[in-house]
């Protein structure tokens, strides 16, 4: 049993249980998605112990790390916000919103806050084109929807965040 | 009984008309192979005809059109002109991924599919960096020919909005990529994963950020990474051996055979006369040459980076005599002399001991010598069964390329890729094309994954194993041994047997895992007797093949020269010991002690090996880039090798020297040509009967066709133009009956200690490969593999330094850990150090 | 039309909006979910399930509007295990119907795809979510375990020798894993880039076996056509688009959302009754009717009244699609919307062929500068030809998806490319 096997031991075999025996493969993604669980990112390891597990090559793995874009294999901020800006939302006002926020915060996209909380992305369309503003957060645990948002009531969920840290 | 499904019967032909042309294909093939069949030129990149089709470059596009049937009827349809009514396709087909079908009509050459060419050609060559000047590829690169045949004359991409991407990557120490010139056909991905099964290299990111990346350990870790350099269709993977070396119209092709195992792979040897050699004509690269019957369009790495000894400063160029303890310089005549004076005077009392790298021209002349002095000729190996194969090897239409349902391959006693590359990738190939494969091994190999039955048994038992997948057909069993029938009643060999049996030809391969001489005499005669007794022996497609630990050793066999059980004794007693391509004391103290008290050494070398230092003269030979020769297959294909380069000063190749010191005796030996040697090997063996050099050279249509100066572009691997070689027949084929012959079983020791057992990994310390600098840092240093149970037990782990005792000697190694090795068995591989010729008792201690 | 229901009294797909707690499964029940999955199971044939949505003239909702039991009917009976796999990869720019549908009216949504794993004789069905949909994949599973336990999954179901299992498989951020080939090769751990075809997937899909792939709300329709026949779900719509149709209208309008409405609703009536009218009453300059793939309408009188169904919008020069209206406004600048749909598909090119790859990014790189006031004339004349000789050359449709607005958009609003 490799590290992240002995670490995830019943999530990993329910994960395998989704699929056909001879088709172990299938399970890379769910197991990536355990992966980031510590850290928000895959290591260099966790590809050798996942490859181990479903029988195919670090890179192989790192293949399917590098074409989704909600793999990481970089650390960033414990709360991804990944704004969408695509067009339907922009026409709702996504650009000016995500502009204001990173002026609110700070930093530009793809730069983490200082106390490395919050991490901002532009992301492509999420399927929320009729409640723009919004975003989704990615975070070690989970991928949030937040849907019609303003700066504020955005301030207000990392004032939050801010909050549980301390 | 499985279908019968023979590839090498009359396939059904298609008839089609491209660009106008009426042309007659194999079914099943694709539009652009079939193109290239009838030599009509549609460009690729993406497609290679040993991968399967994928359609991504799209530049093979063309208009295809088929027959229209009446609804109602199912009748064709003709114009009022009385041709047959066409449907055309809206969009434009990719050739490669269009399979052919009777009447289709493929048009290339219309404007419209001129400009869908042109237009594709645009896109690549938005991100292309056009640094053709400086590139590897230059010269031989379908991406600078086909924008010479479609390329629009001006860019309309700005050339400051060029992606730039890192331009010298090391894929480990193999291979470089260069990011930019890369166009993302994919085709070295495939080629590793489909083809050779080391999917170790992939794309990350995707889109216009597709980039090749590897994440093993080293990185690009293959035996086959150099073929992705030959196919890829621009400059983006080089070697690094050749890049920046030489521009590819400067150089000169010579056809070759590589010898660094047994299967012979066909060579193209690229030289270069150049001021930075010292004006010399050197070898700048090794490349594949196509030979469907042995290796395809591949090469291994070992046989494409290890051939640099051949060019090596430290070869000897003059002959060394011993005088007063110490070798020093002599003239050829000097030398000679005094070895013919030993020789005369050593009469029966002479050993000659070659190693099986040499030509048969070289060990012929070899062994006439020792036999005209009724002295010994020796082959200089562990393994045994030439003659056997000699006898029931494979048959004259026994062709792995060819392999499929019908056909049964049991591997015993082998981990083929290491052993011998190209035959690991045929059977595997054979296997995904219906063969039933059973893989024999104490433990798993690269080849279980393709293995329909993977049998186990304890390293000893291994012509046990074999007898008892004998046993299991049905009444012909023998009388054997208790261990055998214990091994017979498992279910899995059973079910191997069945399935062995049912096969209607058999192949049945061995190698040398875990073997010394007497394990592999047994073995051979085992495999023998279960060909004999599945009525296989002398089937033209059925046969018994040998992994041998030398290029030539088939060859040495076929020329009579033999291993022996007691070459310490022999040595030592030897008047007169004349070792030729082989370093005994190098390779064990034992033998080192025997070559010392040998009355009078002679070493004919390459190098001053440490045999050759304890030699009373030393006579400087030729290497295979400098000589022409013949080579004889495991397969016992004869195969023809050409000179490349000018031999260095001072140097004879090796069959001349030793007619030269016959003739020095006072007995006459072809000396003039090695075409002339090899007519005295016609005439005195009824094997090679009816052969010359003409024949070893003569050539036949290829497929698929990869080489012509046209823009489908099969890789650099080149035309075969000098030689196909001969299959010989065995003597079952030609008729011998052959029957089952008793086995000597080896003693089984049931020591409670560790136990040593040899076996052979790809990159070793040998003699030779040490000069590759680019292999250096994938040659390992000594090391014993642990089971994990006795790692434990020793409190190691992978990587620890250990100190063991084995054989007389002690070394310090480094530890490998497996975690299927059964507990007790400590695996060593040979030529890095330690001297493990057969299973022997070991100690080990953590340092 | 004559003799068709013009205005649903009630909703097929949205029933949420008509029945507040049809989520919880109770209530479903008592509304009688499952009790079609049930009869479909005891008493139907698989053949009989497969005529009669046939016969519905039901055409999948994801884009293509293929016949669903015609696609039902290709699949290989001859060639076992089959794969029903539901694609609940909604990701083009201005489509969430899937979503609503999932997260609201989750157990219509299971009876539909339960019933149809039925009629094509599969015994496990995959859902590819979209990475992003993680919280509602999580509730799925959820929904998963309490149909398992109401005895609804599982082996033997109704004492029948039926077995039937449900798996959410997550997807990570990738577009094209919504082409059903290149989903496929997503699930089963490849990179997610779309295969060769033919073969078809209901010839050789998931694993290499006969495979359904069907878009979410396609499947959402099932229940209730087994429930009350094929008759019944024609009085809907028009000839050749019957039913409802979840319109996820977005843009410029003041009520964005999810509208359920039989086809042959105009675009007049979805923006103006339903989705309110223009942000501050301006005036409406085109329609995406299809996304971000879709080509650019002019949104004339005549546009605006043209009735949305599979037959109807191809006269605007355009499709129907996926039906994600998206609205421009006077104010939205042409350039700016050709420079922003690029830059999606430029993002989420895969990367297997030759045209996308490299033309996308060529036409960002020329969009960009148009869209910044710095292109010439002839940098349009390039992008419009660029996008033209992408077109037709792609490995698979979503290739040419970005052609589609370029080039729309250059031609039927020159004004706005004038430099």
């Amino acid at each position: 049993m490799n590290a992240l096997q002995e670490k995830y031991t019943k999530d990993i075999e329910a994960v395998l249980e989704k699929y056909p025996e001879d088709r172990k493969r299938s399970a890379v993604m769910p197991l990536l998605y355990i992966a980031q669980r510590e850290g928000g990112f895959v290591t260099k390891q966790d590809m050798a112990d996942i490859g181990e597990i479903i029988g195919i090559t670090s890179t192989e793995v790192a293949s399917i790390v590098g074409f989704y874009t909600l793999y990481h294999d970089e650390q960033a901020g414990k709360y991804r916000i990944q704004v969408c800006t695509d067009m339907p939302c922009a026409l709702r006002g996504a650009e000016e919103f995500l502009e204001n926020l990173c002026g609110n915060l700070g930093i530009q996209v793809g730069e983490t806050t200082e106390d490395g909380l919050v991490t901002i992305e532009e992301v492509k369309c999420l399927a929320g084109c009729d409640k723009a503003p919004m975003f989704q957060v990615q975070s070690e645990t989970e991928i949030a929807y937040h849907e019609d948002q303003t700066v504020e009531s955005t301030m207000e969920l990392i004032e939050n965040w801010r909050k549980e840290e301390k | 009984m499985a279908e019968k499904l023979d590839t090498q019967e009359k396939e059904k032909m298609v008839n089609l008309t491209i660009d106008g042309i009426e042309v007659s294909v194999p079914e099943g093939l694709n539009l652009v192979d079939a193109a290239k069949q009838a030599g009509i030129e549609i460009p690729v990149f993406c497609h290679h005809p040993k991968l399967e089709p994928v359609g991504m470059c799209r530049v093979c596009l063309v208009d295809v059109g088929t027959p229209v049937r009446s609804r109602e009827t199912g009748e064709p349809e003709f114009e009022e002109d009385g041709s047959p009514k066409i449907q055309f396709g809206r969009a434009l087909q990719t050739g490669c991924t269009t399979r052919v079908s009777e009447g289709m009509v493929a048009i290339g050459y219309s404007e419209k599919v001129q400009k869908a060419r042109q237009d594709v050609l645009e896109f690549l060559l938005t991100s292309h960096p056009l640094d053709c000047p400086v590139c590897d590829k230059g010269g031989e690169c379908p991406l600078q020919n086909l924008t010479l045949e479609y390329g629009a004359g001006e860019t309309r991409f700005r050339f400051e909005e060029k992606k730039h991407n890192k331009k010298h990557v090391p894929l480990g120490d193999l291979i470089f990529l260069d990011r930019e010139r890369c166009i993302h056909c994919a085709r070295c991905v495939r080629f590793q994963d489909e083809v050779v099964a080391d999917p170790v290299i992939g794309f990350y990111n995707r889109g216009r950020n597709l980039e090749i990346t590897t994440y093993s350990e080293p990185g690009f870790d293959s035996y086959w990474s150099g073929n992705t350099s030959d196919i890829c269709p621009v400059g983006a993977l080089t070697t690094a051996d050749f890049r920046f070396g030489a521009r590819p119209w400067e150089m000169l092709a010579a056809a070759s055979v590589c010898s660094q195992c047994s299967v012979g792979c066909n060579l193209t040897l690229n030289t270069r006369r150049e001021a930075k050699s010292g004006g010399n004509l050197v070898v700048k690269r090794v490349m594949p040459r196509q030979n469907e019957q042995v290796n395809e369009t591949w090469i291994c790495d070992k046989g494409r980076f290890g051939y640099h000894f051949s060019g090596s400063y430290d070869r000897l160029t003059k002959p060394l005599v011993r005088k007063k303890g110490e070798l020093e310089p002599a003239s050829w005549e000097e030398a000679l002399s005094l070895v013919a004076e030993k020789a005369k005077a050593a009469g029966s009392d002479v050993v000659a001991l070659a190693g099986g790298r040499l030509a048969n021209e070289d060990l012929f002349n070899l062994a006439q010598f020792a036999a005209h002095l009724d002295g010994k000729a020796r082959l200089y190996s562990d393994m045994a069964g030439g003659d056997l194969v000699a006898q029931v090897g494979l048959g004259s239409e026994a062709n792995f390329g060819k392999m499929g349902l019908g056909t049964a391959i049991l591997v015993v006693a082998s981990d083929l890729e290491e052993e011998a590359p190209l035959y690991w990738l045929r059977v595997k190939q054979a296997a995904e094309r219906g063969a039933t494969l059973i893989v024999a091994n104490p433990r798993e190999t690269k080849l279980d994954a393709n293995a329909d039955h993977s049998l186990r048994y304890e390293y000893g038992q291994e012509a046990a194993l074999v007898m008892a997948v004998l046993k299991q057909l049905s009444g012909k069993a023998p009388a054997l041994p208790e261990e055998v029938k214990k091994l017979a009643s498992s279910r899995a060999v059973s079910a191997a047997a069945e399935a062995f049996e049912a096969a209607e030809n058999a192949v049945v391969i061995y190698g040398s895992e875990g073997l010394g001489l007497g394990g592999s005499e047994a073995l051979a005669q085992a495999c023998t007797n279960l060909l004999v007794a599945a009525g296989k022996a002398g089937q033209p497609k059925s046969g018994l093949l040998a992994v041998w630990d030398k290029g030539n050793a088939q060859g040495a066999w076929d020329m009579g020269l033999r291993p022996s059980a007691k070459l310490a004794d022999e040595l030592k007693k030897a008047k007169l010991a004349y070792i030729t391509a082989a370093d005994p004391a190098g390779d064990h103290p034992n033998l080192a002690s025997a070559v010392e008290k040998a009355e009078f050494v002679v070493v004919q070398e390459l190098f001053l090996t440490a045999t050759a230092r304890l030699a009373d003269v030393v006579l400087p030979a030729q290497a295979f880039t400098e000589r022409d020769g013949s080579y004889t297959n495991a397969e016992r294909r004869v195969q023809r090798f050409y000179p490349a380069v000018p031999p260095i000063e001072g140097t004879k190749p090796d069959y001349l020297i030793t007619a030269e010191i016959a003739e020095a005796v006072g007995f006459e030996l072809e000396q003039e040509a090695a075409a002339l040697v090899f007519l005295g090997i016609v005439g005195k063996f009824a094997d090679y009967a009816e052969l010359d050099y003409q024949a070893l050279a003569e050539v036949n249509d290829q497929s698929p066709i990869i080489g012509r100066d046209d823009l489908y572009y099969g890789g650099t691997s080149y035309e075969n133009r000098q030689g196909l070689g001969v299959k010989l027949k065995t003597t079952a084929e030609r008729g011998s009956a052959m029957e089952i012959s008793t086995v000597n079983f080896p003693e089984q020791s049931k020591a409670d200690r560790l136990q040593a057992v040899p076996v052979t990994a790809l990159y070793d310390q040998g003699n030779t490969l040490g000069y590759s600098e680019v292999l250096q840092p994938r040659l390992p240093g000594p090391y014993v593999v642990l089971s994990a149970a006795d790692a434990g037990k020793l409190k190691v782990v992978e990587g620890a330094d250990l100190t063991v005792k084995v054989n007389g000697v002690k070394a310090e190694v480094t530890a490998k850990l497996d975690q299927q090795l059964p507990q007790g068995i400590v695996l060593v591989p040979r030529s890095l150090g330690l001297p493990v010729t057969a299973p022997m008792p070991i100690t080990v201690k953590a340092k | 039309m004559a003799g068709k229901q013009k205005v649903v009294g009630h909703h097929i797909l949205l029933r949420h909006r008509d029945i507040p707690d049809i989520g919880k499964l109770e209530v479903y029940r008592e509304q009688g979910g499952f009790e079609t999955f049930e009869k479909a199971v005891t008493k139907m044939q698989s053949q009989e399930l497969k005529d009669l949505v046939h016969n519905s003239g039901l055409r999948g909702r994801g884009g293509a509007g293929f016949p669903t039991g015609l696609k039902w009917k290709f699949v290989d009976d001859n060639n076992w295990p089959h794969y029903l796999v539901v694609n609940a990869d909604e990701s083009e720019p201005g489509t969430f119907k899937d979503r609503e549908i999932m997260e609201k009216n989750p157990f219509q949504f299971f009876e539909g795809i339960m019933i149809s794993a039925f009629a094509i004789g599969a015994n496990e069905i995959y859902i590819y979510c979209r990475g992003e949909f993680w919280q509602l994949a999580h509730e799925l599973d959820k929904h998963i375990e309490k149909l398992k336990k109401a005895g609804l999954l599982g082996e033997k179901l109704f004492g029948t020798d039926y077995a039937l299992n449900i798996y959410t498989h997550l997807g990570a951020g990738a577009y094209i894993c919504g082409e059903e080939t290149a989903l496929l090769e997503s699930l089963e751990g490849n990179l997610g880039q779309p295969r060769l075809r033919p073969p078809f997937p209901p010839a050789v899909g998931l694993y290499g076996k006969p495979t359904v792939v069907n878009n979410v709300e396609t499947l959402a329709n099932v229940a209730l056509i087994v429930e009350k026949g094929a008759d019944w779900y024609r009085s809907f719509g028009t000839e050749e688009s019957a039913g409802t149709k979840v319109f996820s209208l977005s843009g410029r309008v003041k009520k964005p959302g999810n509208y359920e409405l039989p086809f042959g609703t105009t675009y007049r009536e979805l923006i103006y009754e339903y989705g309110g009218g223009i942000i501050d009453d301006r005036q409406v300059k085109g329609i995406m009717s299809a996304g971000a793939s879709s080509r650019v309408i002019i949104a004339t009188d005549e546009a605006l009244d043209t009735p949305m169904a599979y037959e109807t919008v191809p006269a605007l020069g355009a499709d129907l699609g996926s039906a994600s209206v998206i609205i421009l406004d006077e104010t939205v600048d042409m350039k700016w919307l050709v420079n922003k749909t690029i830059d999606f598909f430029k993002h989420e090119s895969c990367g297997k062929c030759t045209p996308c790859r490299e033309g996308n990014f060529w036409m960002l790189n020329l969009t960009r500068r148009i869209a910044s006031g710095e292109g010439s004339s002839e940098d349009v004349e390039l992008l419009h030809d660029v996008a033209s000789n992408i077109k037709g050359k792609c490995f698979c449709a979503l290739g040419e998806f970005s052609t589609e607005a370029v080039v729309s958009s250059i031609e039927r609003f020159p004004e706005d490319f004038k430099v």
